[in-house]
């Protein structure tokens, strides 16, 4: 899933700054499976809102929607006839939401609440990690199912580096050392002469580095 | 026992402190409470194994909510009392009274 972050709350109100009919916008995607832009959350921060609002004696409109999917036009198309009541949209989805939002209504304000992080699953209740950069060329096959684009902090193909040190990254004891892991697992299926293979420089194009990308599947498009 | 506490203390009873959810405590503040607190049981002995920690992280998150949006945190507070402490009941009761009197009315009501 895609993981986020809701913004510090101070940015969130310097943003919101003299709007006074908002209208919060949840994400039932990957948001509300990382519990930052669900119905639940939607709720929690309307409610801040109205607390900051009456705190400074401001009389604000703040209403909630939790639409499908923020990132398909038939969903974000649901909210036209709710915008013109509202001076600014605040969008709880990844970076995609508030963009479809402000490309769907151009004559509205659309906002961010969140900082879209990565792509990753819930490592336990409440822990996201990271197992995928989107580079656009899958490498995983190579290293057992380990992701070392995504999980190495060099993106390392031929690894691992000098930092490795019992198994964790030199840049934190918090962060697994994944060629650590690459190396560990190889060995225990006794397949370590996979790494004997000098792995190329990455055709980095495919990634951000060749630009804003698009999928097109020509047997859907109509 | 019929114990004597504050009579502006509302109580909202609930079947486990674990039920009292984030957006129970913002309402509140919210619509004008001068402070929310949480009577749970005592750690390690809920009924429900671990209500009373998720009901005490949950007051914690709210804590630096007010926090950000320059409130006072102590208007929201966690207290763990088992179901016998009639006594000690009474006595935050009146612990909290005398917080929330010291701190003021909410800005939220101004």
């Amino acid at each position: 899933m895609i993981v986020a972050d809701r913004k510090p709350l101070k940015e969130i109100l310097e943003m919101l700054k003299g709007y006074n009919r908002i209208l919060v916008v949840g994400c039932k995607g990957c948001v509300s499976v990382c519990n930052v832009g669900g119905s639940k959350e939607v709720g929690i921060l309307a409610s801040i809102l109205k607390i900051a609002g009456k705190k400074n004696g401001l009389n604000l409109k703040v209403d909630e929607k939790t639409l499908e999917r923020q990132c398909d036009p038939e969903y974000v198309e649901l909210l036209k006839d709710m915008v013109d009541d509202y001076d600014v949209i605040l969008s709880m989805a990844c970076g995609v939401g508030p963009q479809f939002l402000s490309e769907r209504y151009p004559e509205s304000r659309c906002l961010p609440a969140v900082n879209t992080t990565f792509f990753g699953g819930a490592v336990q209740h409440g822990v996201w990690s990271e197992r995928c950069a989107g580079c656009g060329t899958c490498v995983i096959h190579f290293f057992d199912g380990m992701c070392p684009i995504a999980r190495c902090s060099k993106s390392l193909l031929n690894g691992p580096c000098g930092g490795s040190a019992d198994g964790k990254c030199e840049i934190s004891k918090d962060v697994d050392c994944i060629w650590d892991m690459i190396v560990r697992k190889k060995m225990e299926q006794g397949r370590l002469d996979d790494l004997l293979k000098f792995m190329p420089a990455k055709d980095w194009t495919t990634a951000r580095d060749g630009g804003p990308r698009k999928s097109v599947r020509e047997e859907l498009v109509q | 026992m019929r114990l004597p506490y504050p009579s502006n203390v509302k109580i909202i009873q609930v079947p486990c402190s674990g039920r009292v959810d984030i957006l129970h405590l913002l309402r509140a503040i919210e619509d004008g409470a001068d402070g929310v607190y949480v009577a749970g049981c005592l750690e390690g002995e809920c009924h429900y194994i671990s209500g009373n920690l998720k009901a005490k992280k949950r007051v914690q998150y709210v804590k630096k909510v007010l926090e950000e949006l320059d409130l006072e945190p102590e208007r929201v507070e966690m207290f763990n009392l088992s179901a016998g402490e009639g006594p000690r009941f009474a006595q935050i009761a009146r612990e909290m009274v005398e917080r929330i009197k010291g701190l003021g009315p909410s800005p939220v009501n101004a």
